[in-house]
């Protein structure tokens, strides 16, 4: 199942155009070789992330990587190298994509990671990035597992699921994608790292959005999470994903050429122009009904199922950087004459304490 | 004990004690005594004289005991002075207790129900009927209980002989805007000054006289001093979460940047305030917007310094610009909120896990505050580092009396960073490398519009070229070069503030808040025939004017406020070879330290 996961990634979509509409090429949007366990469910996102941003034609310097503590966290490290990247403190990333928000709101900003970072020391900070809506992809790469202190239960791993050690997990999970909702965030995903069509497209959509995406992507680890009794291993996930949807994505910069049923397909407009198509599979789901979202998510748990795709958008949503009410050009590199006012101001509030 | 110069002497000798003294209110906090005491500040500012206002309150919102000290001195020293001279006992609960801590002869003026006189008969007493006064100044029973703080502003105000115009003028300021409350309150005060004129024989030496030495001046507290600091230096991105007494910083600088820092043709913000989910969050978005450029500061204190170190480790390490204005209160643990102490010197300049030693600025002014955070930010971008501001709760709550601050003239130092011209000339970028053997190595900012410009950012080891590495070369390297970045820094840091004196062979070692209270003592301990030499430190790093110091006198003492003498620890560490000379005044009750507290540990040690 592994390699199969794995090979899909990378086959699936064919030759990729030798340059993108930059002039890049996919090499250009490559970082350093990986350092994780031959077939981590990581490296098949990361993978998706570089395969989004050249088919995109993002311009790398444009992108701000950042993450946490962990295996997911060190991911950053493996994609964009002319990207800046910031590997922060365990479960603090939501800190600094704010504070690097509020600093240069140009800036595409990647957050990657994991459940541990995310849902146990992190989950106060998620919660706030999400409320205040902060413009970033908040990636987790969810295996409900500590990968580097090996091999420890994480807050998302499913009750009665089967540590490598034997240990029945007995604490109910965190639902990352439900949380996020209930929270208000504009745009909430879950999907799997051996869906590579689905993830590229969940990506590049991210990418479109103006405010804080959360992408749940379930990333199993074959190490510690990926045994008979497990809910987070390629087995069981493969066996498990329902998808609510067929994805596909239309840049603002294509024409829209895409040739549907009517009544099969919902239309989503997204925040620079581009759009996301949703075919209908099984389930008539409307991504934009927040307590459809809430209790499909709920119902999907109780039933142990495993569904994927946009569960929730709304591009209507102000971000973070609009409620500021900043200035257009990035407050990190104002000139003096805009950030100190004149020598009059000093006057008048030193009258005003006299 | 008093020290009195020749011009009292002789004024005492006639029976008056002229623009000397100490005033204690004691309140119930909640009860809208503040205004009062504000009114009562101003109005000796207003006539000249030199004045400060100290709120000794509890961590509570209404109900509990709270005290307001006012100092008025005509020599200008406005550190709290230990003695009160003046007791305003206004709180059933503490008014015995307080009349208790009363020195022979001074004044106790109370609501004539409390019956003080017989707990104390050798106090000067005046006592007042406040609730009738008050019943006869409006018919609102709601408003009584605040009128009467205004009646006792009138008592105090016929007792010293404050001009009722200035009285009329500080209203007026206080409720700026409110023309019913200033009708009302001036009421009170003229009939609390009208019932005092009639019933009260003056019997107590006590009184104010029009002076010239507040002309110009303002009155400010520290931390609204710090955040214009902070406009001027034009940071951009601020970032807190409440905790006294830190909280109207950020909230100051709020109000100010809504008043100066918005772009006049698109009416949009030139900066970002940014209340955090915590301390946590508040320094991580600080070094976020740090990282990406912005001048980014935050403001706490000693239970969020305690959050706050994993980060600035990691802003240490990796070298990312913030500044963090700690402003102390009485620690370990929640402590005593709303107490002043200078207990975090030693977490604050070695905070986090590893080897970390920072740069700690010591504001010992309103003035300061204000210059000192400005050179923060510059030391902060220029060492690519978090910069710490020291100030405590004693001088940035309360009320000081301060020249006007002036202009920045030097431009804004935003260090080494490169740009895309820039790095496609150099045709090379490594981060940590130090090109210019200073310790501080060039950056980019993300956004650089240049393939050579990104970097990793990392808080595990990493070499010259920003990769991960636990290579034992790699790390020493990058060890050794933060320690010379931290010694090139000593050059850099804002210069101690010096008085040596001939033949002295006493020195004394000071920081911040206790600054006025140290100079006060200097002149008690000369009327003691001790002369005495004053170095007060303004930073860490020292710089190499405390060798200097300390070897050419023969004893030092190190006056703080602590328990532990922490920078006394520091100074050994820094002299160790000196370490023999050093003796401690330490003050750690939580009030904010005085001059004759100071005197006396001094003149018991020198015996």
């Amino acid at each position: 199942m592994v390699d199969a996961a794995m090979q899909t990634s990378k086959e699936s979509h064919g030759p990729a155009p030798q340059t993108n509409r930059i002039g890049l090429t996919l090499a250009d949007y490559k970082g350093a070789p990986s350092t994780l366990c031959d077939g981590c469910g990581h490296d098949a996102i990361t993978s998706q992330i570089i395969k989004a941003c050249f088919e995109l034609g993002i311009e790398p310097h444009r992108v701000a990587k950042l993450s946490g503590i962990g295996c997911s966290s060190k991911t950053p490290a493996y994609f964009l190298t002319h990207a800046h990247g910031f590997n922060a403190v365990h479960g603090r990333m939501p800190s600094v994509a704010t504070g690097v928000s509020m600093a240069n709101q140009h800036l595409l900003q990647v957050g990657v990671s994991g459940d541990g970072d995310t849902a146990s020391i992190g989950l106060g900070q998620f919660c706030h990035i999400v409320r205040r809506n902060v413009p970033v992809v908040y990636l987790v790469e969810n295996n409900g597992v500590y990968g580097l202190t090996k091999g420890q239960f994480s807050a998302t791993a499913d009750l009665g699921s089967k540590a490598k050690s034997g240990t029945i997990n007995e604490l109910p999970p965190i639902d990352l994608c439900g949380l996020a909702v209930e929270l208000g965030c504009g745009f909430v995903a879950r999907s799997f790292a051996g869906d590579p069509k689905q993830l590229v497209a969940l990506f590049k959509a991210a990418m479109s959005h103006k405010g804080t995406v959360v992408l749940d992507v379930i990333s199993p680890c074959v190490t510690f999470n990926n045994h008979e009794g497990s809910t987070k291993s390629y087995k069981y996930a493969k066996e498990h994903e329902i998808p609510i949807h067929e994805l596909s994505y239309v840049p603002f910069y294509e024409q829209i050429t895409v040739d549907y049923e009517p009544g099969s397909v919902t239309e989503v407009s997204l925040h620079d122009g581009s759009h996301v198509f949703l075919k209908k599979l099984g389930l008539d789901y409307d991504p934009t009904d927040r307590l459809n979202a809430l209790t499909t998510i709920y119902k999907s748990n109780a039933d142990k199922q495993f569904l994927t795709g946009l569960l929730f958008i709304d591009e209507e949503k102000p971000d973070f950087t609009e409620m500021m009410g900043i200035v257009e050009e990035p407050l990190a590199t104002l000139p003096q004459e805009r950030t100190r006012p004149p020598k009059s101001a000093l006057d008048e509030i030193m009258k005003s304490l006299m | 004990m008093k020290t009195l110069a020749a011009d009292s002497a002789q004024n005492l000798q006639e029976g008056r004690v002229i623009n000397d003294f100490s005033i204690q209110v004691g309140t119930v906090n909640g009860s809208g005594s503040q205004s009062s005491n504000n009114v009562l500040m101003r109005s000796i500012f207003q006539m000249g004289i030199p004045v400060s206002g100290k709120n000794l309150f509890p961590s509570n919102i209404a109900g509990l005991p709270t005290w307001f000290t006012i100092r008025v001195n005509k020599d200008g020293w406005v550190a709290r002075k230990k003695e009160i001279d003046i007791l305003i006992a206004m709180n059933p609960q503490t008014a015995v207790e307080d009349v208790r801590g009363l020195e022979p002869g001074a004044v106790c003026i109370s609501p004539v129900e409390l019956k003080l006189d017989a707990v104390r008969n050798d106090v000067v007493h005046y006592q007042v009927p406040f609730a009738d006064l008050a019943t006869q100044t409006t018919e609102q029973v709601k408003l009584r209980k605040l009128l009467t703080n205004m009646i006792y502003v009138g008592v105090v105000a016929e007792l010293l002989e404050i001009d009722q115009k200035e009285i009329d003028v500080a209203i007026s300021r206080q409720f700026e805007g409110k023309g019913k409350a200033i009708d009302l309150n001036m009421q009170a005060a003229a009939k609390g000054r009208q019932w005092a004129r009639e019933n009260l024989k003056k019997t107590d030496p006590y009184q104010v006289e029009r002076m010239n030495k507040t002309a110009g001046k303002i009155i400010i507290d520290g931390n609204a001093a710090a955040a214009i600091g902070c406009m001027f230096a034009g940071a951009t991105v601020m970032t807190w979460y409440p905790i006294t007494p830190s909280s109207s910083l950020c909230e100051t600088l709020v109000d100010y940047c809504k008043q100066y820092r918005i772009d006049e043709k698109t009416g949009k913000a030139t900066f970002a305030v940014i209340q955090a989910e915590d301390e946590l969050a508040a320094v991580g978005m600080a070094l976020g917007a740090g990282w990406a450029g912005a001048r980014s500061m935050t403001s706490t204190s000693g239970p969020g310094i305690s959050l706050m170190s994993e980060f600035v480790g990691y802003g240490y390490f990796t070298e990312i610009p913030t500044v963090i204005f700690d402003i102390q209160r009485v620690g370990p643990s929640t402590g005593m909120p709303t107490r002043t102490m200078q207990g975090d010197v030693l977490s604050a300049y070695s905070l986090s896990h590893g080897d970390t030693k920072h740069i700690v600025l010591f504001p010992g002014s309103v003035e300061e505050c204000y210059g000192l955070a400005m050179d923060a930010f510059d030391l902060a971008e220029r060492f690519q580092t978090p910069v710490f501001v020291l100030s405590d709760l004693d001088l940035g709550m309360n009320n000081w009396m301060a020249d006007q601050f002036p202009y920045p003239e030097k431009p804004l130092d935003r260090g080494k960073v490169l740009t895309a011209e820039e790095l496609e000339r150099l045709g090379k970028f490594e981060r940590y490398r130090d090109v210019d053997g200073d310790g501080i190595c060039y950056r980019t900012l993300p956004g650089t519009p240049h393939p050579l410009a990104a970097y990793f950012t990392r808080g595990s080891g990493h070499n010259e070229r920003a990769a991960y590495s636990e290579r034992p070369d790699d790390y020493l390297n990058l060890m050794d070069r933060l320690n010379r970045k931290y010694q090139t820094a000593r050059k850099y840091v804002p210069k101690p503030v010096v008085d040596t004196v001939d033949k002295a062979k006493v020195g004394i070692i000071a920081f911040g808040s206790s600054d006025v209270a140290v100079q006060e003592s200097r002149e008690q301990l000369a009327d003691n025939k001790i002369t005495t030499s004053y170095y007060r430190v303004r930073a860490l790093p020292f710089t190499d004017e405390l060798k200097q110091f300390v070897e050419r006198h023969d004893r030092i003492y190190v006056v703080e406020q602590n328990r532990d003498a922490q920078m006394r620890d520091l100074i050994r560490l820094e002299l160790p070879e000196l370490a023999t000379k050093f003796r401690s005044v330490l003050h750690y009750n939580g009030l904010p330290i005085d001059a004759r507290s100071i005197t006396d540990a001094i003149m018991k040690q020198e015996k």
